[in-house]
């Protein structure tokens, strides 16, 4: 059986294996697809949407669709980034991202994603909403007002009996990430250092610690997310 | 009542797959889903209690609170506020002396909105304690509200004779009508349960999925998927164990066929059920069926059971060895979203309804991660008339692209709504005749659902079929009194906002953001650009991951496409901007708090 696949991205050829979801295989050719929810080694769940492209002209997200041969692809056209473009503005209309104040600032992909897309002010008005912020906890802060709801803490934290520490609550415009009150006692440092690694923003902190790089120095201050996909050097399987 | 947790959840075998069951028998017991509860689910099924809590905070009717002796739940569809459901509310109100979310300051009784209960032909209407309320007045709501006030049983209260049909049953007893006003093949009274079983075990799998090709017959559930291919798919997928669902979970705002097909005619969509069970290589059936129509459980079982006696079910079916299948009843909880099929298998799985990313998709991995079938009810009623006619035969009714016969729910300003069976390739103005409706006094027909089009009278010609207006068939026909985008296009946009299980970004913000954009146009604030906005932002939806999302936009979309200059007589025709903002309203609060009126 063959396991190598060619399939295009925008017209340019590209190979990988069989079955890797899209984004990796975009990737492993030096192509950025921009995402947010999807986190390397965790299971996906296409719930930002940012990741959308045009797979044989239907739209569907990179993170959770496996290529496949001959597929086509689009991914750097107008209609799409105008989509992933609203998108971003949306999370930002939809709680209070107030990025001067915040302890993840220049590693937030949430505000990466805003500079790369250039986003200059959101189209759509602020929902401006009234969340909570949640300190309760031993190790961490959870702060829902700058929580994109991505499940990424859902899916990648659990405890050592493989239980959840984090989990949705409610539905609609309502859901909101919860902290699980008795196994948010027993998080152990590495944990919560994980949590908040995790979280694309700065919704998820660890208490008793901040800005130890200092803004200016980090991930995203001084190269755009995405830039190091895009500088790789490929090598043809 | 800790003993009695621990037993419901034995009862389930400590099973987290059936965390749903254990919930409902909970909220059953109990009334809603209290703290130790939660802490003894957690525990026993080794999961952590925000995990059981992210359930029971999805589904409409479980609660972590608790929500009274007696619950009410007032349907808040659009047809319930055409017919009435205004003065209906304000009763309630009234005469219990609370708002809609509230409890009586006794406790004893909880007030709550619901989205479509399925009974669109009969509003307005609510649920009781689990049993239905048709066609309220406010000089009903008193009579319910002082028989709960003297704490009589909820059976006690109904007043009119019980619906036609086997609503009338000892084993419904409910006041709900069936308002069959045509039948076809599908609602033929003559029909005999078992002819089709003993049908196809004459006949090999394979020669049961081509009968089903052959009738070239699309899902009724609204996305008309071949139904002989994906039970194809379905049996040449590897598996140890093969699943078939019925999905009842009928939420589409206008649409009660499936209600009134399971009231009247239950063996046929469970002999349906047994057929694909056959063709795909099932054992098991799952019927999901929305909570709102509890009241049928006991029926429903009790059919089941005679079912097995007769050997329709079980082992060895109709005498053929080996040929084995059962049936249980999978209660969901109040979302609509589960009637979307992966999200209805999550849900059958005791998790949140939130839709899977496909691929895969059910057939290859479905139900515990074994390939499923979901087919909705009537699709499962009319494959048991394609083994009993022929293929060929189904063809003879319906068009080329779309054969057999369809089960509208027809609703809203006629003079006789109701359950009809036509042939695919009725047109529109065909409908309005047969249903009592004037061509002259009606504005726009809602085909579809909330999720479907709204069509203005210069469309009144097109038919329905998968070719042009493809329908899961919930037919909506609005007067000329009514206020289409306040009555309508308001109430489907705050449906699907109600009813998103908000787990896509686009989903979950974009149809609140449509919405504040039509309310300002309502309240005369709106210019020009706002409407070429909610065009441009509608498209975002596209994006997101299951129907619903994908069409949230087209209360919106459709009606700014045909009526438009109902939203052009609205905006301001000299601003072309207007931030929409009220600066007394927004200081209102405040400015009341204080005593100062603020001079602007
Ligand atoms: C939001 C949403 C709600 C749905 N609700 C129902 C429903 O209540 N009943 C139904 O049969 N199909 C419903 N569907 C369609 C199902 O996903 C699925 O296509 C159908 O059950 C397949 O059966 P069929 O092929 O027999 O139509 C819904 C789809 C979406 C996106
Ligand atoms: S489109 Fe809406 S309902 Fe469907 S999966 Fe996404 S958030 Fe959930
Ligand atoms: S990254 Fe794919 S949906 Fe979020």
């Amino acid at each position: 059986m063959n396991k190598i696949v060619k399939f295009s991205i925008d017209g340019v050829e590209c190979l990988a294996t069989r079955g890797q979801f899209v984004v990796d295989a975009a990737k492993e050719n030096g192509i950025y697809i921009p995402t947010l929810c999807n986190y390397p080694g965790v299971k996906p769940k296409g719930g930002c949407r940012i990741c959308t492209v045009k797979i044989n002209g239907k739209l569907m997200t990179a993170c959770t669709s496996p290529v496949s041969e001959g597929m086509q692809i689009e991914n750097n056209a107008n209609e799409i980034n105008e989509i992933r473009k609203a998108i971003v503005e949306l999370l930002f209309v939809e709680g209070n991202h107030f990025c001067p104040a915040c302890e993840k600032s220049g590693n937030c992909e949430l505000q990466a994603l805003a500079y790369r897309f250039h986003v200059m002010a959101p189209r759509f008005p602020f929902s401006f909403p009234i969340r909570k912020v949640d300190a309760s906890h031993p190790k961490i802060i959870k702060e829902q007002n700058r929580c994109v709801l991505c499940k990424r803490c859902i899916r990648a934290i659990k405890d050592y009996k493989g239980r959840s520490i984090f989990a949705y609550s409610k539905r609609g415009n309502r859901v909101e990430v919860g902290v699980d009150s008795k196994l948010g006692k027993e998080l152990t440092d590495e944990l919560a250092q994980k949590a908040m690694d995790i979280c694309p923003v700065g919704s998820i902190l660890v208490k008793e610690k901040g800005f130890y790089q200092p803004i200016g120095t980090r991930k995203y201050d001084k190269n755009p997310i995405g830039s190091d996909i895009e500088n790789l050097v490929v090598s043809k399987p | 009542m800790k003993n009695a947790i621990i037993k419901i959840i034995s009862k389930y075998n400590k099973d987290r797959t059936r965390l749903m069951d254990i919930l409902i028998d909970i909220q059953t017991e109990i009334g809603f889903i209290p703290d130790y509860a939660v802490t003894q689910i957690a525990e026993d099924l080794h999961m952590s209690e925000v995990d059981v809590e992210q359930t029971v905070s999805f589904y409409h009717f479980f609660s972590l609170i608790p929500t009274g002796k007696y619950k009410i739940y007032l349907n808040n569809s659009a047809v319930s506020n055409m017919m009435g459901r205004a003065e209906v509310a304000a009763t309630f109100e009234k005469e219990l002396g609370i708002k809609f979310g509230q409890l009586t300051p006794d406790g004893q009784i909880g007030l709550f909105e619901t989205s479509c209960i399925g009974m669109n032909d009969q509003e307005p209407a609510a649920i009781i304690n689990n049993l239905i309320f048709t066609k309220l007045t406010p000089f009903r709501v008193k009579e319910i509200v002082r028989d709960i006030k003297e704490e009589k049983p909820v059976v006690e209260m109904f007043s009119a004779s019980f619906g036609d049909g086997k609503n009338a049953s000892e084993l419904i007893r409910s006041v709900v009508s069936n308002n069959i006003r045509k039948i076809g093949p599908i609602l033929d009274p003559n029909y005999k349960p078992g002819e089709a079983i003993k049908q196809i075990v004459k006949m090999t799998p394979t020669q049961v999925i081509e009968e089903i090709k052959k009738s070239n017959i699309r899902g009724r559930g609204g996305a008309g998927f071949p139904t002989g291919l994906k039970w194809e798919f379905c049996r040449n997928a590897s598996g140890k164990q093969k699943y078939i669902f019925c999905n009842a979970d009928e939420g589409e705002p206008g649409t009660f066929k499936d209600r009134v097909i399971l009231t009247e005619f239950p063996r046929l969509p469970f002999e349906g059920m047994v057929i694909a069970g056959y063709a795909v290589g099932a054992t098991e059936g799952i019927l999901y069926l929305r909570y709102e129509y509890k009241y049928l459980e006991q029926y429903l079982e009790d059919i089941l059971e005679n079912a097995r006696k007769k050997n329709y079910l079980g082992k060895d079916i109709g005498g053929k060895k080996g040929f084995n299948f059962e049936i249980r009843i999978q209660f969901g909880a109040g979302a609509y979203v589960c009637g979307e099929e992966s999200a209805l298998i999550e849900s059958a799985e005791g998790k949140r309804g939130e839709p899977r990313d496909r691929p895969p998709f059910p057939v290859e991995k479905g139900y515990l991660d074994m390939p499923t079938v979901v087919n909705n009810v009537e699709t499962l009623c009319s494959v048991v008339k394609v083994i009993l006619h022929g293929g060929e035969w189904y063809k003879s009714f319906g068009t080329t692209e779309s054969t057999g016969t369809k089960l509208l729910s027809i609703s809203g300003d006629c003079r006789f709504p109701g359950v009809y069976e036509v042939e695919w390739g009725f047109s529109i103005n065909d409908m309005l005749d047969m249903v009592g409706a004037l061509k002259s006094e009606t504005q726009a027909v809602q085909v579809g659902g909330p999720s479907g089009a709204l069509i203005a009278p210069n469309e009144f010609n097109r038919i329905l079929g998968y070719e042009d207006l493809a329908t899961g068939g919930s037919l909506i026909i609005f007067g000329r009194s009514r206020e289409l985008l306040n009555d309508v296009v308001l109430n489907f946009t705050d449906f699907f906002i109600e009813e998103s299980c908000g787990s896509c970004s686009t989903c979950r913000i974009v149809p609140s953001v449509l919405k504040n954009k039509l309310k300002k146009i309502l309240n005369a604030r709106g210019v020009m650009q706002d409407i070429d906005d909610m065009v441009e932002w509608g498209k975002i939806l596209k994006a997101s991951r299951c129907g619903l999302g994908q069409t949230a936009a087209n209360p919106v979309l459709s009606s700014i496409k045909n009526f438009r200059h109902l939203y052009e007589e609205k905006v301001q025709k000299n601003k072309v901007f207007d931030s929409g903002f009220d600066l007394s309203m927004a200081v209102k609060e405040g400015s009341e708090a204080t005593s100062r009126i603020p001079n602007f």
